[in-house]
């Protein structure tokens, strides 16, 4: 192009004019941390509603509300609203100290009060809770000075993990009963590291720093988190400099722009698995352990998810309470090749059935499940893929109606065996398929058994037998890809959750 | 006289068409796997906590019952509670309504204007290598996709060359002195030019993506419309006037041609709303399309009600308006 007076006034012209449209602002100097999140955020109560048990959503939640008790990045506890919590001698009760010196975003006093009046509306199945069969196991909540006192109607070991899990969030008592469930969804107030600034449904939420925040004040002022749920528009958003950081982004993404940008995948508390259903061949354990042990994990993890994840052999991850190393499933081809031909099959004469898989709702998760069929069609196993919608899945499961097998992924960002292979596997559970006798009464005095270590080896025998009998295939614990722009450093949470407060400078 | 019965025709054929589309809605997502109840239930919900949230939400019922309450309550304007966002259904789809239609009608203007230029140069180099370049270019445009225009347009102007905004709608520091939800309007009768400016940033992508594909539908129409008429008797008594080449097209030729492309924008228009749906999400815009999208994933049934019968409340809007204006435009219909 001749470049000339003329044409140097019209390019300057047009620089001009495309300036006053609001150029993206490139992240130099960052004030205001903008977060392109994977989801949208349907309601504000974190109590009830299909919200309150979406775990996509539970970091925006942990911004503006605290749980009753801290979950620190490892998934363990530690003091939050709840300064000390327990049981008394005989399990009859519980107890809980409430920290002193809190404010709620509005400048009034948090109180034990606010802790009694949570548990107990929670625990109200007119409130419409979707956890209420837990929180229904506390009864009679009443505050003594800073402790409230509640009654156990029904022993729950895992009652105090509830207490930083879905829905175990405390909500403003005094505000919430002034101003209506109405008007706390359009202007909700928590006790969380940030305040809602502004809030646009399906668009963005703009926070503000708390700086009274009991566990000291968040280091990035003002944050907004847009709604970017498409993964290529979400790399655009950090790549052009729209957005400081972002997640769960396609991994081929994640390695080329870890480069410019600064990453972190850290493995997260999501787990891959195939649920066996004991229905059809499924009821012969040749078939169910020639399946397990012909898949080569840590080939798919390394071809499929570039080396993002780590090969699992029970439902229990690392960070679990009830993991157990000594448990493994090894890969072993031949193996599957003599356990199905003692049950007649063969490569010429395979073992059929159907294998269901959701396609994009998880990372890979048809690709993998085809690479699996690949791998099975060298044994002897035929297995036919049905694609379905992750809502179908939980229909089918929720009616015991899945296919013999079916690939899903199960979230447990508290780390207790009851809320993974308790809920994965007990017979009676509407989301557990098998309906083994023996494994039922393995599990069922586990539920209500008061002392913790023999609890958790007693998860553990549950393990090995799961795994000694093939019946449910573990295959991976996920790895959450985040990226951020240079300056930020983000500290990821091994429950999944993305959370602003824990984003510094550096 | 004769228009005003076809104009209460209309109308009643319309109150027909959507109270077809309400039930096979209603019945359809009913049907289909995916109970929301379902989805709901968090590990270690009993059989007991199933039957509870199933008649809380109304599911227990049968079908047509389910059906008769819902219908009730829209005749009295209450279409409901969202399952997800615990609001009025109402609420939030007219919330979200104004965002789509700029965009649909920002859209609409630029398909218009790509169209049209495309059309009259088209025709003014007809039969020539100016023509040619033009129907290349349709055929380009109409062969990609909304969706695949978005995201070049992303990687084009949003990452390689960051000139516009490519999510959401508006900045979401900049403080909104508006009392409705029609931004871009509504910054212009305020005088906000900085509010309007930062939205069209905001839009102009989406826009475009939309406005490629049917830009090139009414650029091809329309040229070849022109061509046609070009070679009617006035238009040559026109030319042997003395009136040049631009004149002739735009003065004497356009006003005919204009009739049938004008039938197609309409039906276009409807179609271009739908796109939405991808658009929105692809630039995560505020606007119907985008709810829908999360109301299906989260088979939020009350919601996915509410928008389809307001899609289709504007589609059947739409095509009476163009059938109206089409009447009124074309002498034949008007006098019958």
């Amino acid at each position: 192009m001749k470049l000339n007076r003329r044409t140097m006034l019209k390019l300057s012209a047009a620089s001009v004019g495309l300036g006053t449209f609001g150029l993206p602002v490139l992240a130099q100097q960052i004030d205001e941390l903008v977060i392109a999140y994977n989801v949208t955020l349907p309601s504000w109560d974190p109590t009830v509603g299909p919200s309150a048990v979406n775990p996509t959503i539970q970091g925006i939640y942990q911004s503006v509300f605290d749980q009753f008790i801290l979950q620190q990045p490892d998934l363990k506890p530690a003091p939050g609203l709840l300064t000390e919590w327990g049981w008394n001698e005989d399990y009859t009760q519980v107890w809980m100290t409430v920290r002193e010196g809190v404010k709620w975003h509005d400048g009034s006093d948090f109180t034990a009060e606010d802790v009694a009046w949570n548990l107990a509306r929670v625990a109200n199945p007119e409130t419409g809770s979707p956890i209420q069969f837990v929180w229904g196991t506390l009864a009679n909540h009443r505050v003594e000075g800073n402790k409230v006192i509640a009654d156990v109607v029904q022993f729950d070991p895992t009652i105090f993990k509830w207490m930083y899990f879905l829905t175990g969030y405390v909500l403003p008592k005094a505000y919430y009963e002034k101003v209506g469930a109405e008007g706390f969804e359009a202007a909700p107030i928590g006790t969380g590291p940030y305040m809602v600034e502004k809030f646009e449904r399906n668009a963005f939420v703009r926070l503000k720093a708390n700086e009274a925040y009991w566990g000291g004040a968040p280091e990035f002022k003002t944050v907004t988190i847009k709604f970017v749920t498409d993964a290529a528009a979400r790399v655009a958003e950090v790549e052009s400099g729209n957005s400081h950081v972002t997640l769960e982004v396609p991994y081929e993404e994640y390695d080329r722009l870890k480069a410019t940008l600064t990453g972190v995948a850290a493995p997260i508390s999501d787990i891959g698995m195939i649920f066996l259903n004991d229905i059809e061949v499924m009821t012969d354990p040749n078939v169910r352990k020639a399946a397990a042990h012909a898949i080569d994990k840590q080939t798919i993890i390394d071809r499929l998810l570039s080396g993002y994840g780590v090969k699992i052999d029970t439902l229990e991850t690392p960070e679990y309470d009830a993991y157990d190393p000594s448990i493994t499933v090894e890969y072993s081809p031949e193996k599957s090749v003599e356990l199905l031909a003692a049950s007649g099959y063969s490569v010429d004469n395979p073992v059929k059935f159907k294998i269901q898989t959701t396609k994009g709702f998880k990372p890979k998760d048809y690709e993998m499940v085809q690479a699996i069929v690949g791998l099975w069609r060298k044994v002897g196993i035929e297995a036919e893929i049905e694609v379905y919608e992750i809502a179908k899945h939980y229909e089918l499961r929720a009616a015991d109606q899945l296919a013999p097998a079916a690939f899903y992924n199960w979230g447990n960002s508290v780390g207790d065996p009851t809320t993974s292979t308790g809920f994965a596997m007990f017979g009676p559970s509407p989301h557990s398929v098998w309906d083994g006798q023996e494994l039922i009464d393995m599990i069922g005095p586990l539920w209500g058994e008061k002392d913790e270590a023999k609890r958790i080896e007693g998860w553990k025998a549950v393990s090995r037998y799961i795994a000694d009998e093939a019946l449910v295939i573990p295959l991976l614990q996920y790895v959450q890809p985040i990226l951020s722009a240079k300056g930020v450093v983000v500290t990821p949470h091994a429950s999944g959750a993305l959370l602003p407060h824990l984003m510094k400078r550096g | 006289m004769q228009l005003f019965r076809a104009v209460l025709l209309r109308l009643a054929t319309t109150a027909v068409t959507l109270l077809g589309v309400a039930i096979i809605v209603f019945v359809v997502i009913r049907v289909v796997p995916g109970n929301p109840i379902a989805m709901m239930l968090p590990p270690g919900a009993t059989d007991a906590d199933v039957a509870r949230l199933t008649a809380q939400y109304g599911f227990d019922k049968s079908i047509p019952h389910q059906f008769l309450i819902w219908a009730g309550g829209v005749l009295r304007g209450d279409f409901g509670l969202s399952i997800t966002a615990r609001q009025p259904v109402l609420d939030l789809v007219l919330g979200r309504l104004p965002a789509t239609l700029e965009l649909s009608v920002m859209a609409l203007v630029m398909a218009c204007l790509l169209g049209g230029v495309a059309a009259l140069t088209g025709t003014r180099a007809r039969e020539g290598a100016g023509e040619a370049a033009i129907d290349v270019a349709n055929g380009m445009a109409l062969s990609i996709p909304d969706f695949l225009w978005g995201l070049i347009l992303v990687l084009l102007f949003g990452v390689l060359w960051p000139l516009f905004h490519i999510s959401g709608r508006v900045t979401p520091s900049l403080e909104l002195p508006f009392v409705t939800n029609f931004y871009l309007f509504e910054s212009v009768l305020r005088l906000r030019f900085d509010l309007w400016a930062d939205i069209v940033s905001h839009m102009f992508l989406p826009a475009l993506a939309l406005a490629i594909p049917l830009a090139a539908i009414i650029g091809q129409l329309l040229k070849q419309s022109l061509k046609e008429t070009m070679h009617l008797d006035y238009v040559t008594l026109a030319r042997t006037k003395g009136y040049g080449e631009n004149h002739v097209i735009l003065r004497e030729a356009l006003r005919n041609a204009i009739l049938p492309t004008l039938t197609l924008v309409g039906v276009q228009f409807t179609f271009l709303i739908g796109g939405t749906v991808i658009i929105e999400r692809l630039f995560s815009y505020e606007g119907l399309g985008n709810m829908a999208i999360d109301a299906v994933i989260n088979r939020d049934l009350p919601l996915i009600q509410g928008i389809v019968i307001l899609f289709a409340v504007i589609f059947t809007a739409v095509n009476l308006c163009v059938d109206l204006l089409y009447a009124v435009l074309n002498p034949r219909l008007r006098h019958g």
